[in-house]
């Protein structure tokens, strides 16, 4: 039986009818098309996954579409205000905080949630903080980097 | 422009950092299914029936096929490198079918696919197939398999033997060697077992047309034409030019996607039987059991050593774990990228190997980044530095003594070594000098005497490494077994106002093709690099691709390009000289314009193009357009070295190892774009860590995957490393227009023995001087407390 | 990687949710954040027909500074809980295995009650509430009883609470050796999991231990206090050595757990360890 939610994704308001089974990850992706949050794996390990529900950061492989009814959801595709990218998607960007770009999205909102509660972390916080997001291409150094650099654009 | 050499900022990365990259479980078909597997749970079973009937029934559920329906029943995936026996006999290549009807051969064995409306629903009712299975027995490790009385995973391949192999000097010879050594160095390991894990689970979508009679293949491939080739010539027999395959953002592929893999058949098949496009994307599970592992060698290894450290001599025994198929290039693998790479760094005037290529009852084993060359430089690197130890030597010093002179391969010849390859060109001290700069090793000697005097395990570890990449010269590799050519192609479009679109057999999944290949076309032509777009991936728009793998995107596909690159300039000129009133001769090209020297008479690049499209006033006898295609087919593989060094400190009371400090200083020809270069170079010495540190596949005695998730499967995390000190020497590859050696595994092949040498050398004090990979703490707990 | 068909149920308060669990019986999951719940259902290692969702429900939310407690509701979140400064302040232990659980996505929508609710061995918090001498406060349609936490974790993945209860509250006593207490574990380099984790919590007066609880997770298939370590302690000063002699014999009275990752050996070997860095800390 399905189940009526209304949940706010990136500032729209969408209602869906939505089976109660359904991962939130898989209603942003296959109801919203939103593609940009991706699956990488099936332990709520990897992070690839990653957006913000009510400005924290979640593994929306590890809620279901139903649970998030009523909450305000901001995804990579949300990120950039009025086409200007958010310093930590310029931060990527400037320092080659990316490859092959499937892990990008995820890092990106978690390292977002990491300097919301932190402006100025140290190398190590950055690395502790990105320990729930697997990224195999980088080896990670260029990523803290790019958090680095956004967060010095942000304070 | 000035564009080759500088870190231009990457031209992909807009779409990846805003989430509008498009993989291939992104796209969605109008009318699209979607394909679940029922998968072999047991490691080796027969089975005695599949009761589709209950699933078939189940909600959304549209199809099930298995492994005995016809147009599926007698297919299989090829293996596309063939290997020989020594004695001549041709290897064995048992079939691997698209799905098993009578005997799953290992955990995941692909045995129903269930097609539904919607993904849930055919997860339900895959779990609704009920299969009987007889269970029986499994072999797991390459040496057991090998041994008298082990399961056979073929009926037809006796002691799980797919091929055996030698190469080098003569064995008798070698022998010799060790038997008047001074010093001989042994050790026996197991090269583990790895699993990709690119981040990005494999997925590919099946579409067919009837309008057209075509077929459409979206897949997660690192090489997109060698899959059409594949699919269409060995596996479902459906003629090429009806098929396109497309591989769109590819989530990374070490390896693991070059391959052609069953479900790519089995979807293309069903979108045609259903008249349906269906998508399979895999769980991450599925993913630890179905995609192509790496490594799993078995190895006995020995160096022999004169008074004063001259290696004498190597000799190695390889047990390589092939899995239960062959995959695409496995069989290339522990022999023609493994045994070819033993000559190293140094001089070795004898060397030797034997490698006995071994079915089991696990996943089929192939190229994984690296590919062969790892296992070659663990082998090499961790007898050097445990030499070192044995004979009391400094394991720099050791190198230095055995290193090769340098050759430029131009003015001198390459180096012609003992196990059939010839370097192209190499200068091996500077890397070790740099590196030793970099770390301060006298300091750091000093500051581990005083450490360990202090109680604390603090350690050093070397590996000097060459790899061949750049794979390869066609009638080579040819002669060495493979099945299709390693050229690669190249389109260079020039279009009537100017712009460029550059169409490459390469295939970019990560390593930012679209920014390093428009770096050399906008550098070449004098114009913008926005006036550039690089396209590849998609079967109907690039004439023809080998792919991406072996480090060879630059050195081969950059190479192809800079060909056809320089047909457009040809062409060009002469336009420019018909424009211009003058000689060809006396015409340069140069930043973006055609200039009569010695005058300002010139006329721009885009305005020859304009000319090219609307040849009204025009050379005689010119064909119209710009627009040129090459083929590009290497005089040799690219040898890029380095000079890796690794600095641990062992956590007495547990055994945990700390990387403190990862130096590396890589050699890997000219460099397009820098910024890319490291990059490269970071994500490769995380994996090579990984192997040494914290990843490898465990299977139990019956074949089960212990850890086939990340719950058990260490995956490196960003708080497991420091960051990297990384620097780089230039030496020109001599026989490519760019110079170029290629960069894409040099990180994962040198990085592993640096940091198990490192361990090694913290733990001397015990007297142990070896310990197997994984080195996790457990391990080196055991060898501190005896 | 999807959930088996189930029904999903959105109670109002937790009487309601009482009132379902009745109706639906042992067919039926209790749903907090999901964080240990979501990864078993899509895995389909657990296939219940019915979910009742508590997660919004705030009569289970927050964490009240009592005279003599802390009571940390049970769908307080492992971040609520780390940033706590009356749980910093009363119970150390207790912020620092909450800034452990985990990740950052984990530890802003895991609840304390759904952890020890799932009572995974290898989970941070059975430890620390263990040490922590903690009551389990649990709702029936009796009404409420609080279980000692001495008698809250059963075995593997198995505890007190009965068919048709809700964990509601944790209630932590505000103690001298709450007071001095710190957690600290060995975790797996894949899961991030405890291989070891250990949980200590000393009293001193005139230098002497007067109170002394130590306990563990993922050594053995039950977390539990180490009564030996304990008894070692205990009217002891507390100094190298007494911490050695006292952890001389960690984890000696359980059945320890054994995998490819850590040997029965090595683990009881980091019980010790573990224990001698938990206790040299306080």
């Amino acid at each position: 039986m399905k189940v009526q939610i209304s949940v706010t994704v990136n500032g729209t308001n969408y209602q869906r009818e939505v089976e109660p089974r359904m991962l939130l990850v898989h209603f942003l992706r296959e109801e919203l098309s939103l593609t940009g949050t991706h699956v990488g794996c099936d332990t709520s390990s990897c992070g690839a996954c990653t957006v913000h529900l009510d400005g924290k950061a979640l593994k929306s492989c590890t809620m279901l579409a139903v649970q998030a009814n009523g909450k305000s959801i901001t995804t990579i595709e949300g990120m950039a205000t009025n086409g200007q990218l958010h310093p930590l998607q310029e931060g990527f960007h400037q320092e080659h905080g990316l490859q092959c770009g499937f892990c990008t999205p995820g890092m990106i909102m978690t390292a977002a949630d990491l300097l919301a509660n932190n402006s100025d972390p140290s190398e190590q916080e950055i690395r502790e903080g990105l320990e729930g997001n697997f990224c195999r291409c980088t080896g990670y150094h260029n990523i803290v980097k790019s958090v680095q650099h956004a967060a010095k654009k942000m304070v | 422009m000035g564009l080759i050499g500088t870190s231009v900022k990457r031209v992909e990365d807009k779409r990846f950092t805003t989430g509008q990259g498009r993989y291939t479980d992104d796209i969605k078909l109008p009318g699209m299914t979607y394909a679940c597997f029922v998968r072999s749970p047991h490691a080796h079973a027969k089975i005695n029936n599949i009761d589709t009937s209950a699933a078939a029934d189940m909600p959304g559920v549209v199809k099930i096929f298995t492994g005995s329906d016809e147009g599926i029943a007698g297919f299989g995936v090829p293996c596309g490198w063939q290997v020989n026996f020594k004695n001549g006999d041709t290897m064995k290549e048992p079939p691997h079918p698209l799905l098993v009807a009578d005997k799953a051969r290992h955990m995941g064995d692909g045995v129903a696919m269930v097609i539904a409306e919607s993904y849930a629903e055919a997860k339900d009712a895959a779990e609704a197939v009920v299969v009987d299975w007889e269970v029986l027995p499994a072999v797991t490790d390459a040496k057991a398999g090998a041994a008298a009385g082990a399961p056979l995973v073929h009926d037809d391949a006796p002691n799980n033997l797919a091929f055996d192999w030698a190469l080098g000097n003569d064995k008798a010879e070698v022998d010799a060697a060790f038997d008047t050594a001074h010093h001989v160095t042994t050790l026996e390991y197991k090269n583990q077992r790895l699993v990709a894990n690119a981040i990005e689970p494999r997925s590919a979508i099946g579409q067919y047309d009837t309008a057209y009679d075509k077929y459409t293949l979206y897949t997660s491939s690192q090489n997109p034409h060698l899959t059409r080739l594949l699919m269409c010539a060995f596996v479902l027999g459906i003629p090429e030019h009806k098929v396109r395959v497309v591989a769109p953002d590819v989530g990374g592929g070490f390896g693991s996607k070059i391959f052609h893999y069953i479900e790519e058949a089995l979807v293309t098949v069903a979108a045609k039987a259903i008249g349906r496009p269906v998508k399979w994307t895999a769980e991450r599970r599925e993913s630890f059991l179905t995609d192509a592992h790496g490594r799993d060698h078995v190895t006995k290894a020995q160096m022999a050593f004169d008074k004063e450290g001259h290696i004498l001599a190597l000799r190695a025994k390889t047990y390589a774990n092939m899995g239960a198929y062959l995959s695409t290039f496995a069989p290339a693998v522990p022999t023609y990228l493994h045994g070819t790479l033993l000559q190293g760094l140094y001089k070795t005037p004898l060397i030797h190997i034997d490698v006995d290529a071994v079915f089991t009852h696990t996943t089929p084993v192939d190229a994984y980044r690296g590919a062969g060359r790892p296992e070659a430089t663990y082998l090499i690197e961790r007898l050097l530095d445990t030499a070192a130890l044995e004979m009391g030597m400094d394991p720099a010093e050791l190198r230095f003594q055995n290193f090769i002179d340098p050759f430029d391969g131009v003015e001198e010849a390459g180096y012609q070594t003992q196990v059939a390859l010839q370097y192209d060109s190499g200068n091996y001290h500077p890397v070790l000098e740099k590196a030793l700069k970099m770390v301060g090793y006298d300091d750091f000697r000093a500051e581990q005497k005083a450490a360990r005097e202090n109680g604390k395990l603090l350690g050093i570890g070397f590996s000097t490494y060459i790899e061949a990449c750049g794979i390869a010269p066609s009638a080579v590799v040819g002669a060495l077994g493979a099945r299709a050519g390693l050229f690669e192609s190249a389109q260079v479009r020039v279009q009537p106002t100017g712009k460029v679109s550059v169409y490459t057999g390469s295939h970019s999944h990560g390593q930012g093709h679209e920014t390093t290949f428009a770096q050399v076309v906008a550098d070449k032509f004098g114009i913008p690099l926005e006036d550039v777009d690089i396209i590849h991936g998609d079967s109907d728009s690039v004439a023809f691709g080998m792919g991406t793998y072996g480090s060879r995107s630059l050195a081969v596909g950059g190479s192809a390009i800079v060909k056809s690159i320089e047909k457009v300039i040809e062409k060009g000129t002469k336009i420019a000289a018909h424009k211009l009133e003058c000689a060809e001769a006396d015409l340069e090209f140069a930043e973006g314009k055609w200039t009569v020297k010695g005058s300002d008479k010139s006329i721009a690049f885009g305005d020859v193009s304009l000319t090219a499209y609307v040849p009204h006033d025009y050379p005689e006898g010119l064909e119209p357009g710009l627009d040129f295609s090459s083929f590009y087919d290497p005089a040799n593989f690219t040898y890029p070295f380095g000079a890796h060094i690794a600095i641990v400190e062992i956590d007495k009371e547990t055994g945990k190892v700390d990387l403190k400090r990862f130096i590396a200083v890589d050699d890997v020809g000219n460099v397009i774009n820098p910024m890319i270069v490291d990059g490269q170079i970071h994500g490769g010495v995380v994996q090579g860590i990984g192997q040494a540190l914290h990843e490898g596949a465990v299977y139990d005695a019956s074949g089960q995957l212990l850890n086939g998730t990340y719950m058990d499967y260490t995956m490196p995390r960003a708080d497991d490393f420091p960051s990297f000190e990384t620097d780089r020497t230039v030496t020109p590859c001599p026989h490519n227009p760019l110079g170029v050696k290629g960069a894409g595994e040099a990180g994962c092949i040198g990085s592993t023995p640096a940091v198990v040498n490192a361990v090694m050398d913290a733990l001397s004090p015990y007297g142990i001087h070896d310990i197997q990979m994984p080195v996790t703490s457990e391990k080196v707990w055991n060898i501190i407390n005896g | 990687m999807i959930p088996s068909k189930l029904a999903y149920h959105r109670p109002n308060n937790v009487n309601e949710a009482i009132q379902m669990l009745q109706n639906y019986g042992d067919d039926c999951k209790i749903l907090a954040g999901g964080h240990s719940l979501i990864p078993v259902l899509k895995q389909r290692l657990n296939d219940p027909e019915h979910l009742v969702d508590i997660s919004g429900l705030t009569e289970l939310k927050g964490i009240r500074d009592n005279e003599k407690s802390i009571t940390i509701g049970a769908g307080t979140t492992h971040a609520e809980i780390a940033n706590s400064t009356a749980v910093q302040q009363h119970a150390p232990m207790i912020a620092q295995a909450a800034a452990s659980i985990g990740d950052v996505q984990v530890r802003n929508f895991g609840t304390i009650g759904g952890s020890i609710a799932h009572a995974d061995p290898a989970a941070d918090w059975p430890a620390v509430l263990l040490a922590a001498d903690a009551n389990v406060v649990i709702k029936n349609t009796g009404g409420t009883r609080e279980v000692d936490i001495d008698q809250f974790f059963l075995g593997l993945f198995t505890t007190a609470v009965q068919e048709g209860e809700i964990i509601t509250a944790i209630r932590i006593p505000k103690t001298a050796f709450n007071r001095n207490s710190t957690y600290v574990k060995f975790p797996h380099p894949a899961s991030r999991f405890a291989v070891v984790g250990c949980a200590a919590a000393v009293a001193k007066e005139g230098g002497n231990v007067t109170a002394a609880r130590v306990a563990f997770n993922g050594v053995s298939s039950k977390p539990f206090r180490d009564m030996g370590i304990e008894k070692g302690l205990k009217g002891n000063a507390l100094n190298a050595d007494t911490i050695a002699a006292a952890t001389k014999n960690a984890a000696a009275e359980v059945s320890v757990m054994s995998d490819h990752f850590a040997s029965e050996k090595y683990r009881r070997h980091l019980a010790g360890v573990y224990a001698r860095r938990a206790l040299g800390a306080l």
